[in-house]
């Protein structure tokens, strides 16, 4: 690797892109466009549902709970094994009252106007009363919905900046001959599409840290977690999404099926890696396809630090997955690369 | 004089065409070679397979006697015939990323002056003109100072002044003693700068050898032209001269001898034009059709 030659590409593809007012300004202002959306249609309460957290209990006593409120609309359960998690949820605004049917206790979060009218709710059903629960108190400032689809939106605008920035500029390059101009001189395809990854990472993470600083000084973003692991996760994530890039665009040299592809990778991560809603709720078969996505671990490896303080021992299966995913991208990506697909 | 490039045995064979069809030649030291032929004759795979950008089925290509290496680019400089500049950089941002590539440059400054760029150093590639693009490719081919420069048409597409310019340009570099590989449809091109031509159709060498030698060897005649008006039809028949669009067309071995027969025969001429056979007469007469068709 020469670091002369890396480097000279690495500029030059970073000016390029800097140049290129419209390119810049749709990275720009995109997620902000919609972070402003989002944060408007969700204003107030956001989620019309109540949610009561149930510490694990025995199957039947849980049945007995939620036979008792089954008349009531508009309430889900969720079960949870970590106490400290679920009261975590409830300071959090996440859940509305976290109930323990075993120790006959509930708690309520006093800062949160949806937890008294679900408390009132809990109170009134007969089998609550009889028991006679004791009520424990927590309290924290609620997550709003900007907050949580903050990592979901940031993530998916750097899924397009990596997937479209690298794999169809290179298609572009590929298909004009820049690519084959390139060969001509003894720059290496490792120190060329170096260079194009780290360019990208470089431009990703400069944009996503504008933005996110940005929007901050308006929203007053929910942070719970260190910032050096959230440029962390977000780094190894680009990177990941990078390498998947260079992979679809290693050999085409059609922009219309490199369009095609990008598309065909990138909508499915769209739908299915949690930028818009949760995948708790969702079918196993679902989850598992979601797993193997490099934006679903990006996206739950930033909300969990965000929105849980998570640290990045917590989220190591998500950093695992993207470790793996990138190696997997990138031996593939190398060994099918071709400057110039020959006829 | 030794060869700076010899090719052996050539063949490049697609799916269900043979671009290049088993072609040797030497290209000498010092040297304007010429690869001409129509579009389609094969001329661009070959020089590409010598640039070591594209792979032979069978045969190979020596650099003095070597294989080629990866070395290779180190040594020799490329202008092919369609690349793109990357965009949003400037003339002077693309010499300098092409220099970061080479262990030995030219000086910049000598460059710039001998390609002509001063005027639109600080352009953006985007907004060059076409003889300016050619000049700029030209200049990075001759970046890393190469003993042999390969030009695939590098005038295609230039008004007659640009090519002109761009002519000089090449003289200059043939000048310093460096090999140049030309491709070219162009006829007028070819007789102005190589010193060897290889004429190529349908994959196959068809002829070979100096520009001279070749005419001399298939031409004995000139091209006499006069309107047609003025001559009698009967003449043109007993003569068998032959017919164009607006005027005859008389093949003669002695100019003299002919416009004396002309003079004769009482006829004008007035609008005669005489004409000696050029590359493109001989490509006609080898294959049957144009060069530049």
């Amino acid at each position: 690797m020469n670091l002369k030659r890396f480097y000279a590409v690495f500029k030059a593809r970073s000016i390029e892109f800097f140049r290129d007012r419209s390119s810049l300004g749709w990275n720009l202002f995109f997620p902000v466009l919609l972070l402003i959306g989002f944060s408007f249609i969700f204003s107030g309460d956001g989620r019309s549902a109540y949610k009561i957290g149930l510490l694990e209990t025995q199957e039947q006593t849980k049945n007995i709970a939620q036979q008792a409120l089954k008349d009531l609309r508009f309430i889900d359960f969720i079960n949870y094994s970590d106490l400290s998690l679920a009261k975590a949820k409830l300071s959090r605004h996440s859940i509305d009252l976290l109930v323990d049917y075993d120790a006959k206790r509930y708690w309520v979060n006093d800062e949160s106007s949806k937890s008294y009218l679900v408390e009132q709710i809990f109170l009134g059903q007969e089998l609550s009363q009889q028991v006679g629960f004791t009520r424990l108190k927590s309290s924290g400032k609620g997550i709003r919905y900007v907050d949580w689809v903050l990592p979901g939106i940031l993530g998916m605008n750097m899924m397009f900046s990596c997937l479209f920035g690298v794999g169809y500029v290179i298609v572009r390059y590929r298909k004009n001959s820049v690519l084959k101009r390139l060969k001509a001189t003894p720059l290496t395809a490792f120190e060329f599409v170096s260079a194009q990854l780290l360019s990208r990472l470089f431009i990703v993470m400069f944009m996503s840290t504008i933005v996110y600083s940005g929007c901050n000084l308006f929203f007053d973003f929910f942070m719970l977690g260190s910032y050096v692991d959230l440029i962390l996760i977000g780094a190894l994530g680009a990177f990941c999404l990078i390498s998947l890039g260079l992979l679809v665009a290693s050999r085409s040299k059609s922009e219309e099926l490199i369009g095609g592809l990008l598309n065909l990778t990138s909508w499915p991560m769209m739908m299915l890696s949690g930028v818009w809603f949760s995948l708790e709720g969702a079918p196993q078969a679902l989850k598992n396809i979601a797993d193997l996505l490099p934006l679903t671990h990006l996206v739950a490896g930033a909300r969990a630090i965000i929105t849980e303080g998570a640290s990045l021992v917590d989220i190591s299966y998500h950093i695992n997955a993207l470790l793996l995913m990138s190696a997997l991208f990138l031996a593939l990506g190398s060994y099918l690369f071709s400057w110039n697909a020959e006829r | 004089m030794s060869a700076a490039v010899s090719v052996q045995s050539l063949t490049k064979q697609y799916k269900d065409v043979c671009a290049v069809d088993n072609v040797s030649f030497e290209v000498e030291t010092g040297h304007c070679f010429g690869l001409l032929g129509p579009n389609g004759a094969g001329k661009t795979t070959t020089i590409e397979i010598m640039e070591g950008i594209i792979s032979a089925t069978s045969g190979e290509v020596l650099y003095q006697g070597q294989q080629v290496d990866s070395q290779i680019s180190q040594q020799i400089g490329i202008q092919f015939q369609h690349t793109a500049l990357q965009d949003f950089l400037t003339v002077k941002e693309t010499l300098n990323l092409f220099a970061s590539f080479y262990q030995n440059t030219l000086d910049q400054s000598q460059l710039i002056e001998l390609c002509d760029l001063g005027d639109f150093l600080n352009r953006d590639n985007r907004l060059l003109s076409g003889g300016q693009r050619q000049r700029l490719l030209l200049a990075l081919a001759l970046i890393n100072d190469p003993n042999i420069i390969f030009l695939d048409e590098p005038t295609t597409g230039l008004d007659p002044h640009a090519r002109r310019n761009f002519w000089q340009l090449i003289k200059n570099i043939k000048s310093q003693n460096k090999t140049i590989i030309l491709t070219t449809h162009y006829m007028d091109e070819a007789e102005q700068l190589c010193d060897d031509i290889v004429i190529m159709d349908k994959g196959k060498i068809i002829e070979s050898g100096t520009p001279h030698q070749l005419l001399a060897k298939h031409f004995e005649d000139v091209f006499i032209y006069l309107p047609i008006k003025q001559v009698d039809e009967k003449i043109v028949r007993e003569q068998g001269w032959q017919v164009l669009a607006d005027r005859i067309e008389i093949k003669s071995q002695n100019v003299e001898q002919t416009l004396a027969f002309l003079m004769q025969h009482k006829v004008s001429l007035d609008g005669l034009h005489v004409k000696s056979a050029n590359l493109d007469d001989l490509f006609l007469k080898l294959t049957g059709h144009s060069l530049q068709a």
